[in-house]
């Protein structure tokens, strides 16, 4: 016998659904234990393969009758080797094909919300890494914020959809992921903006995004909002005055880090001023789109990530520090890893080095972790 | 650094690299010395991981181009 694939798109779905769902993840205990699968509805066993060439006979016990078991490893080879041995012992499983890399890549578009005049907005959520990306059709024509460097996905939806991508944004310079922004402007002949401030060391072409800068794309607009702290240059967005792209200085259940540049403490009176007065400022209704999730309780029932200013400002704890040194404490003080090859991330999307894809898909193993909580 | 004998894992995926250091380790006695080398980038950590919970000393690594060194002594 041998054991059946389960791709990321399907794992995706299980997850989102809240379907149970048992892993056995045959990777070293160190990479299980900075990065899995995660999900509301997820039970785990972590034994490393090379525990099981002698036989899966200890763990047969342990594999539960009454829900789907997927074996999971880095790239699948050990997980096809595992899930193979389990089913001669009679035992149904699946692998993830192509392992964790793939549940990295994988992206799920997700519709947030309609614009006017039969426009729409997508969010790609980036499910196994944490990762959003935004796509605004109106018209014809479309606009892009975030995206990663999965430009595939992006260029073959727009197509799908029948819009020419116009504008393709980066809120920041990115820390944790390699940007596909410059990327899918250069396939499609969009313009491909970059806060100046970020991009003192970009060796590329870009034309500088400034604060009150308006974009057009059908009948929808896209506004920056000058909002540093993440970086120095982090940038918002505002579409149609309904839709606010946080980027890495809000998220729904943490706000950003200052310190990806090695800039912490400079930056920590940025990060409060534009939480606690340019956003504070701002309407209630705006729904927030950050570029990033960190726990899967931040995901909607659909899916998407997204809740509105309002709300945030009420319950979300980074945004309720009255006190000031409190506030720089926590942000400079709780510091969690960084991410992954963050310096090599971010020289590739400066340009300054331009690594093979399967070298980006390694610096980009692992979670985010662009948040403070 | 000397070896008692050499593993060539290279152009191996895993879990090939492990499977195959399994089985020359096996033939050799306690505290002799394997090199493996390998190409693929998880052998580090998985290597790493397998020697410690094998009881194995993992004595040096080296990258050397694409290829990835490796001595372990036998415990």
């Amino acid at each position: 016998m041998s054991a059946k694939p389960m791709t990321a798109a399907q794992v995706a779905r299980k997850v989102i659904d809240n379907e149970p769902l048992f892993i056995l993840d045959v990777r070293n205990g160190d990479a299980f234990a900075d990065w899995k699968i995660e999900g509301g509805n997820i039970q785990y066993l972590n034994i490393p393969y090379f525990d099981l060439l002698d036989g899966v006979e200890e763990v047969i016990d342990q594999m539960p009758k009454d829900r789907d078991i997927l074996v999971v490893c880095a790239k699948e080879g050990s997980s096809i080797m595992v899930a193979d041995m389990l089913a001669d012992e009679g035992v149904e499983t699946a692998y993830l094909a192509g392992g964790m890399k793939a549940w990295s890549e994988h992206l799920e578009p997700v519709k947030v919300g309609d614009l006017k005049d039969g426009g729409e907005l997508f969010q790609f959520v980036r499910i196994g890494k944490g990762c959003l990306s935004y796509m605004a059709i109106s018209g014809g024509e479309a606009a892009i914020i975030d995206a990663t460097r999965m430009t595939d996905v992006f260029l073959n939806f727009a197509q799908e959809k029948g819009a020419e991508i116009k504008h393709v944004f980066d809120s920041h310079l990115h820390a944790d992921h390699i940007s596909g922004g410059r990327k899918i402007a250069e396939a499609t002949g969009a313009t491909y903006y970059l806060p100046p401030a970020d991009a003192e060391e970009v060796i590329f072409d870009f034309t500088p995004l400034e604060g009150g800068f308006k974009a057009a794309f059908g009948s929808s607009t896209v506004e920056a909002l000058y909002s540093p702290g993440h970086t120095i240059g982090s940038t918002s967005f505002i579409v149609d005055d309904q839709y606010l792209m946080t980027g890495d200085i809000l998220f729904i259940d943490s706000i950003g880090r200052p310190d990806l540049a090695g800039l912490a403490d400079d930056w920590v009176g940025d990060l409060r001023e534009s939480l606690y007065s340019r956003y504070k400022a701002l309407a209630n209704e705006l729904v927030v789109l950050p570029a990033h999730f960190m726990i899967m309780e931040e995901l909607n029932e659909d899916g998407s990530v997204a809740k509105k200013l309002g709300e945030l400002f009420k319950e979300n704890h980074g945004l309720n520090i009255e006190n000031e040194q409190e506030f720089r404490d926590m942000v400079t003080k709780n510091l969690p890893p960084q991410p992954n090859a963050y310096q090599d991330i971010r020289k590739t999307n400066m340009g300054k080095i331009t690594p093979e894809e399967e070298m980006q898909r390694e610096m980009e193993i692992g979670p985010n972790r662009c948040a403070v909580r | 650094m000397n070896a008692d004998k050499v593993l060539d894992a290279k152009g191996l995926a895993c879990p090939m690299p492990i499977v195959k250091t399994r089985k020359e380790m096996k033939a050799l006695e306690s505290g002799q010395v394997l090199e493996i080398q390998a190409t693929d980038k998880g052998a580090a950590a998985d290597l790493t991981a397998w020697a410690k919970s094998g009881g194995h000393e993992l004595l040096e690594q080296q990258v050397d181009g694409d290829v990835l060194k490796f001595w372990i002594q036998k415990g």
